[in-house]
């Protein structure tokens, strides 16, 4: 299943209580030509809402939050040589981390697919 | 700003050509259309227009008009010929820099001289107060506020605008004509702030739309916003005001010393803050003197935008950057900033480090422009 935050990322999680994060397609059309991402650590522990990464357009920095809390088990080693996979697949290959859930009674204050498009709709 | 944002006569047209409209110095302009960097690309491939009405135009008539003006900044105004254009700096008491500005020179009527000025946007009421107080009453000085100003800039701007302007593309670099462009009036200058050849058109407010219409019409042609105009002059080397260049900046560290008429610079009371901008000029290792210098950072490396920090590679830091981003043309990060004068910039012992987000990553100090300017030359074929 996925989730989403008002922040603009998704977070997939898998059977194995490993969830992979990411921004939305909104958020790549709303930063533009991405040209730099930088990914934590393995191993990084991060709370929910904290910053676990940051992405770089050609017009600014922006953060990415953690969008539960969790343990860094990966991070998108074809992001750095290739940033624009962000834009191109947000979704797929433009993933940004994995991380091992913490408390996955977190995932309960994000949203669903159609609570996140209404609230797109609501911004738009 | 207080008040509601300032809008230029294509805020309508840009709504329609799908632009996203941001708040820049009071007003809202369109930041992109298809993206930056298509746009980027594109202005150094083929032409893009450019809505930089947002500049402030001035008029500044009166006998003597070129001489007055000469008090106030550092360029050869009173040699300027009619029709010839030039870039230069308002100068402070102190050897700051007030604005950059260009200074066209219009046919004179009689014995008036007649110059048309182009300021920044947010230094519009700061620059004319500034002329008024030094130059009223005995010149007349008029803001053309129902003017708007249009860029067409890229390699293919000239054959563009031949058949809408055909005297037009005779124009050498920084000339300017007041010329037909179709059946629009316009004060038409050969520059721009991209590092290409290409044309700024100065055009009544209400014939914007029809001006904007009749160059997006052409083949080729795309609009491009202030996001592809940043890259686009920070690849070409230019300062921008407020960033590269402020009231605390000299010229002479800001390497803008060739604004300095040669035969202006050995009289120091010849132009408002002359003791101290020559003074400077010729104490190049005075304790404290900076250098802008141009920075390049490796494939892959993030953006060292302005307030990053610039250290020498024992982690010391030396100074900052003014500008910086992303080179769509060289595909990596580039910056401007700020050292002292006495670090070597040759590349061989020009290696600093830049701090982003508390990482350092190497730069190497560049020259400028980073990607060569490519402005019309004497004697170019035509198109």
């Amino acid at each position: 299943m996925t989730y989403y935050t008002k922040e603009h990322e998704w977070l997939e999680l898998a059977a194995d209580g490993v969830a992979t994060v990411g921004i939305t397609d909104y958020a790549q059309k709303q930063l533009g030509d991405v040209v730099f991402v930088e990914l934590p650590a393995i191993g990084k522990t991060v709370a929910q809402a904290a910053e676990i990464a940051v992405v770089e357009s050609v017009k600014a920095a922006s953060e990415v939050y953690a969008p539960v809390s969790g343990t860094v088990v990966a991070a998108n080693e074809d992001l750095p040589a290739n940033p624009g996979l962000v834009n191109q697949a947000p979704q797929g290959a433009g993933w940004f981390v994995k991380l091992r859930l913490s408390d996955q009674g977190e995932l309960a204050k994000l949203l669903d697919e159609a609570g996140y498009q209404a609230y797109l709709a609501s911004i738009s | 700003m207080v008040d509601s944002p300032l809008l230029t006569p294509l805020y309508h047209w840009h709504q329609a050509q799908g632009a996203k409209l941001v708040p820049f110095a009071g007003w809202q302009m369109p930041l992109q259309y298809a993206g930056i960097v298509a746009e980027h690309l594109h202005t150094r491939s083929a032409a893009s227009l450019f809505d930089v009405s947002h500049m402030g135009q001035l008029l500044l008539t009166g006998q003597g008009a070129d001489r007055a003006l000469e008090q106030l900044l550092p360029g050869d105004i009173v040699g300027l010929a009619e029709g010839r254009m030039r870039y230069s700096l308002l100068t402070l008491s102190h050897g700051g820099i007030l604005d950059d500005l260009m200074v066209v020179r219009l046919p004179s009527q009689g014995a008036e001289s007649r110059l048309h000025l182009v300021i920044n946007a947010a230094r519009r009421q700061v620059d004319e107060a500034h002329l008024r107080a030094h130059l009223l009453p005995d010149l007349q000085l008029e803001a053309l506020n129902s003017r708007a100003l249009l860029a067409l800039q890229g390699p293919t701007a000239a054959a563009v605008l031949a058949p809408l302007s055909p005297k037009a593309i005779d124009l050498p670099f920084m000339g300017a004509a007041e010329l037909m462009v179709g059946d629009i009036p316009c004060l038409v200058m050969r520059s721009g702030y991209t590092g290409e050849d290409g044309f700024e058109l100065s055009c009544a407010a209400d014939d914007a739309v029809a001006l904007a219409d009749l160059l997006i019409a052409q083949d080729g042609v795309l609009p491009a916003g202030l996001g592809a105009r940043d890259s686009l002059r920070l690849e070409a080397g230019l300062c921008l005001y407020g960033h590269d260049i402020d009231e605390q900046t000299n010229p002479m560290e800001a390497g803008l010393v060739w604004t300095i008429a040669k035969h202006r610079r050995d009289d120091s009371q010849g132009f408002l803050g002359a003791a101290s901008v020559l003074s400077a000029l010729k104490n190049k290792a005075a304790a404290g003197a900076r250098q802008r210098v141009g920075l390049t950072l490796a494939a892959g490396s993030p953006p060292a935008r302005e307030g990053a920090v610039i250290e020498n590679l024992a982690g010391q830091p030396i100074g900052v950057v003014t500008s910086g981003g992303f080179s769509p043309s060289l595909q990596l990060p580039i910056a401007m900033g700020y050292v002292p004068a006495d670090v070597p910039t040759d590349v061989t012992e020009g290696d600093v480090q830049v701090v982003v987000r508390s990482n350092r990553y190497l730069a190497k100090l560049s020259p400028l422009p980073f990607v060569p300017t490519r402005y019309v030359k004497p004697n170019a074929t035509k198109p």
